[in-house]
């Protein structure tokens, strides 16, 4: 059992009205969380670390909340994704313990989400910034979700810190007209189609 | 609405913990930005009025996102700053029209009072490019411990015919000021400056 200590939050929401093509009658939302933690581990090599899995397990249902909450609520949310960004002191292998706690927190929120939850992780200094991916919360396959937002904090994240991030959708990218699967055609039951 | 909007983004930062020490309740700082077209890029223009007439109505509009963001009324905000950056098809004097002459009565209106003067920056820019946006009291510019900034990027703006307008508003200071001057608790917020 691992304290979570966390430093600081940064909440982000973009509101889409367009990108050079026709307005949209309802403006795209995306938003992420990133909230940066003490990493237990950084420093030293250590074997054992699963255990923090679960330790982070609160801060990834508050952070699925907030999020959600500040763009709409769980019913509007389209499209998802997590990412991590570990500190110099730290390895990869720590902004991995995040898929766990980070992904089944959005997917329980968001009433058992069936696609897995896209990520991306790396190591990085302070001010790192991560494009972190977004699909559809129930098909993987939609491709109008495909999308990704960059998050990072100028601060953040210190040698032995852990930046975890969420990120949401409201849905399809503003402009998309590339054809693929439609979310109107889904079946939403194997998490793909 | 004159402004013609493409994105419109809300940055809310929260930090608990500085150096060690916990801050609670922890300091809080939102920025508001809107990505809009210049009308001007491209080529010179004289007159700049319609620009200062949108800087009018994103000091209104991105004032109460930060305000709604911080889940705050408008007299508890502390602080507050502008800043704009402009694509590379426009002029600096563009970011001056937008902020400068109008945009700073509305935004007053937002966060209740504002006495002093509202911190700015500005520069020319490309998507991606950091824009650091200066904090200051809102009611008593000498107040040290309000002295801050905030940084915003988006990584697709500002395109080359674009501005982007940044309005900042805080409901707090530094996590851990101690470097004396003016106090907020001290400030009297009549002349703007102390």
């Amino acid at each position: 059992m691992h304290k979570v200590t966390l430093r600081k939050t940064v909440l982000s929401v973009e509101e889409v009205f367009h990108e050079g093509g026709p307005v949209a009658e309802k403006p795209l939302l995306r938003g992420s969380i990133m909230a940066v933690i003490k990493n237990p581990f950084a420093g030293e090599y250590v074997n054992e670390i699963q255990g923090f899995q679960d330790d982070l397990k609160p801060l990834g249902l508050e952070m699925a909340m907030k999020l959600a909450t500040a763009l709409g609520g769980a019913g509007v949310i389209e499209g998802y994704g997590k990412g991590a960004i570990v500190g110099a002191a730290g390895e990869v292998e720590h902004g991995a313990l995040w898929h766990a706690p980070g992904g089944y927190a959005m997917r329980e929120l968001l009433g058992d989400a069936k696609a897995i939850v896209p990520s991306t992780k790396k190591v990085g200094g302070v001010g790192a910034r991560l494009d972190v991916p977004l699909t559809h919360t129930n098909a993987s396959y939609v491709r109008s979700h495909f999308d990704a937002m960059e998050v990072g904090c100028n601060d953040a994240p210190k040698a032995d810190e852990l930046a975890l991030i969420l990120v949401m959708s409201t849905g399809a990218r503003i402009h998309n007209r590339a054809g693929g699967l439609a979310a109107a055609d889904i079946k939403g039951e194997d998490g793909l189609r | 609405m004159k402004a013609k909007i493409r994105k419109i983004a809300v940055n809310i930062e929260e930090t608990h913990i500085e150096m060690g020490r916990a801050i609670s309740p922890p300091t809080r700082k939102a920025v508001a930005v809107a990505v809009i077209e210049n009308p001007f890029a491209g080529s010179y223009t004289e007159d700049l009025s319609p620009l200062m007439d949108i800087g009018a109505e994103l000091g209104a509009l991105l004032g109460k996102r930060c305000v709604d963001a911080l889940g705050i009324t408008p007299q508890a905000a502390e602080s507050y700053g502008k800043s704009a950056m402009v694509g590379e098809n426009g002029e600096l004097e563009h970011a001056a029209a937008i902020l400068h002459p109008k945009l700073g009565a509305p935004l007053r209106l937002a966060v209740e009072k504002g006495a002093a003067l509202v911190a700015s920056s500005k520069k020319m820019g490309s998507p991606g490019q950091v824009l650091d946006v200066p904090l200051g009291h809102k009611d008593a510019a000498y107040v040290r411990s309000h002295f801050d900034g905030i940084e915003v990027q988006l990584n697709d703006s500002p395109r080359a015919n674009e501005i982007m307008v940044a309005v900042a508003v805080t409901d707090s200071g530094r996590p851990l000021p101690r470097v004396g001057g003016l106090t907020h608790a001290e400030a009297e917020g009549k002349d703007g400056l102390r």
